[in-house]
């Protein structure tokens, strides 16, 4: 559960398929144009899945449905990547291993 | 709600308030620069920001912008030299954009928009972006004190979102930015006019004067940078191409500085892939500097978020090659394995070309790399080909010529086989050239042919050759 001033995600469509452009994709126009934003939540409480309204950092108010509390970034570097592996040893053995580029 | 009327925000009301919206963001009233015919006064457009070249300088030294060093890649060039034919092999330079505060060019084009806005009395800006210009924005609205909104394309209608921007969105948030994001679509426009129209923030544009002229510093200091250590200018300046603003800027600023250095374009070839197609958006590696925007803002300037765009990479262009996805991401791991500089990958669009261009190149030549841009996080070699296997990319050594965008990453083999191909600068002249025709409402007159010429950095007899071939 989120109270009030908590800082949250919320989620939105700001067109839905049938109100999106003409001059769009075929895969693209059959999607709704979808929102996502975060701010302090502005309800006195609410569950994920619920309409809330929030203010967001440059004091705006916006509304959507409530998908995350407290927010965070999982971004990393990835996993292994063999072929990195061969670039670099390959790059290393055309400058410094020989005349063979 | 607008002075208590309510306001209607469908689409196309919207849309078409987008001259009145643009010119309360910005200042601006493009009409003013229209002529007879299809003629545009473009340095009419630039010189009546109020902001000359030194007023840029002095902008963006006070805000901690620009400055940048040149580094020369020994071991680059030595590599690109046992590719080449005897003799040749030009000493490769990069200048390193991502010490910048925010980490890339972009906050030479973000600068004097954040000033002027500040100026103006707004008390915000707002830019559409999902590259490194949100970041630059957001840096930039921190140093001088405005709020600050990045509206960004961002996520497929899974949700599934490119690492590099779910990075970039990280950064203008840290640097305390609301960042809204969007599914993949053109409709980012109209979002970016409501929020206009309903915050009274600045459009800091990426494609106005303020940003475009901004560029000018690069070009300017590379110039001045080469004469200062070697007593010479560049031979080639190569500039990565998507809107057209980092070409036009440097190349102005080249220009200004005295530099005759041939201006060489670069983009990641995508070709195939639909820029605004929901399911292709997460079959590319590369969010910016590619084909996808470097052919249609180069052949179509105007078709941004302002009437008329400052980016007019054609003007300025005297080459334009494509570099594929697997080179680029080649060229970052040599960067790093062998010049101990680790880089952001899209940032090496034009490092990528310019050790292809090198081998053309006399020993005794000079060919830069005008760029870097930051790394981190999700914007890195490692994280993005993650993303690409993931969504059923494969990757494989072989030539590059044979990769196929939003298919394969082909890595080259051997770094011999890493090749700048000539993209077509002739047929996208003509595209242009048709393009504009097709506005005229008259006959074509003698000063819309003195335009076109100017528009391709062609001639007036180029321009009539081409218009004759088009029926006109």
């Amino acid at each position: 559960m989120a109270k009030k001033n908590d800082w949250v995600r919320i989620h939105r469509n700001v067109l839905e398929p049938e109100q999106r452009t003409g001059k769009l994709p075929e895969d693209t126009r059959k999607v709704p144009l979808e929102m996502w934003v975060k701010g302090r939540l502005q309800n006195d409480s609410a569950e994920i899945g619920d309409e809330v309204t929030i203010t967001t950092c440059v004091g705006r108010a916006e509304h959507g449905t409530l998908i995350e509390v407290n927010p965070c970034y999982e971004l990393n570097y990835g996993t292994f990547v063999p072929e990195i592996l061969t670039m670099e040893e390959q790059l290393r053995a055309a400058l410094f291993g020989g005349d063979e580029a | 709600m607008i002075n208590g009327m309510i306001v209607d925000k469908s689409y196309q009301a919207v849309t078409g308030r987008k001259g009145e919206i643009i010119n309360r963001a910005m200042g601006v009233d493009y009409s003013k620069y229209e002529r007879d015919g299809i003629v545009f006064d473009y340095e009419a457009l630039m010189n009546d920001t109020g902001y000359t070249l030194e007023d840029h300088i002095r902008i963006q030294r006070r805000y901690n912008v620009g400055n940048t060093p040149i580094f020369e890649l020994h071991n680059l060039t030595a590599l690109a030299r046992k590719c080449a034919a005897p003799g040749k092999g030009a000493r490769i330079f990069v200048k390193d954009e991502a010490s910048n505060p925010a980490g890339s060019f972009k906050e030479r084009r973000a600068a004097a928009s954040v000033y002027h806005a500040k100026k103006m009395g707004y008390k915000g800006v707002i830019a559409a972006t999902s590259g490194n210009y949100g970041a630059a924005v957001a840096s930039q609205a921190a140093m001088q004190g405005l709020k600050c909104i990045i509206v960004q394309e961002c996520y497929d209608s899974k949700a599934s979102g490119q690492p590099e921007i779910i990075e970039k969105a990280r950064k203008c948030e840290a640097l305390g930015a609301e960042v809204l994001q969007l599914s993949v679509g053109p409709e980012l426009f109209y979002e970016v006019l409501m929020m206009l129209e309903e915050t009274g923030y600045f459009n800091a544009s990426l494609y106005s004067a303020f940003g475009v002229g901004g560029v000018e510093t690069l070009g300017w200091e590379l110039g001045h940078q080469f004469m200062e250590r070697y007593g010479r200018h560049p031979d080639v300046v190569v500039c990565a191409n998507a809107g057209g603003g980092n070409l036009t800027g440097t190349a102005r600023g080249l220009k200004k500085a005295g530099c005759e250095a041939r201006v060489v374009a670069a983009s990641v070839d995508l070709t195939g892939l639909s820029m605004a197609s929901d399911e292709q958006f997460n079959r590319k590696s590369f969010t910016t500097a590619h084909t996808g925007f470097g052919v249609p803002y180069a052949t179509d300037p105007d078709h941004s978020d302002v009437p008329r765009s400052a980016a007019r990479p054609l003007r300025y262009m005297d080459r334009y090659v494509t570099i594929k996805q697997g080179e680029v991401f080649y060229i970052t791991e040599a960067l790093a394995t062998l010049e101990g500089m680790e880089k952001g990958p899209a940032g090496n669009t034009s490092l990528a070309a310019a050790f292809s261009l090198a081998q053309e190149m006399d020993r005794d030549q000079i060919i830069v790399a005008q760029e870097t841009e930051y790394t981190g996080a999700g914007k890195h070699i490692q994280p993005q080909l993650v993303f690409a296997r993931a969504n059923g990319i494969e990757m494989l050594f072989g030539d590059p010529q044979t990769e196929v965008p939003g298919v394969n990453i082909v890595f080259p083999a051997a770094p011999s086989l890493l090749k700048a191909r000539d993209a077509g600068l002739d047929r996208m002249r003509a595209s242009l050239i048709r393009r504009q025709a097709t506005r005229a409402t008259g006959p074509i007159t003698a000063a819309d042919v003195r335009y076109l010429a100017e528009e391709t950095n062609s001639g007036e007899a180029y321009v009539r050759e081409v218009l004759k071939k088009l029926g006109y």
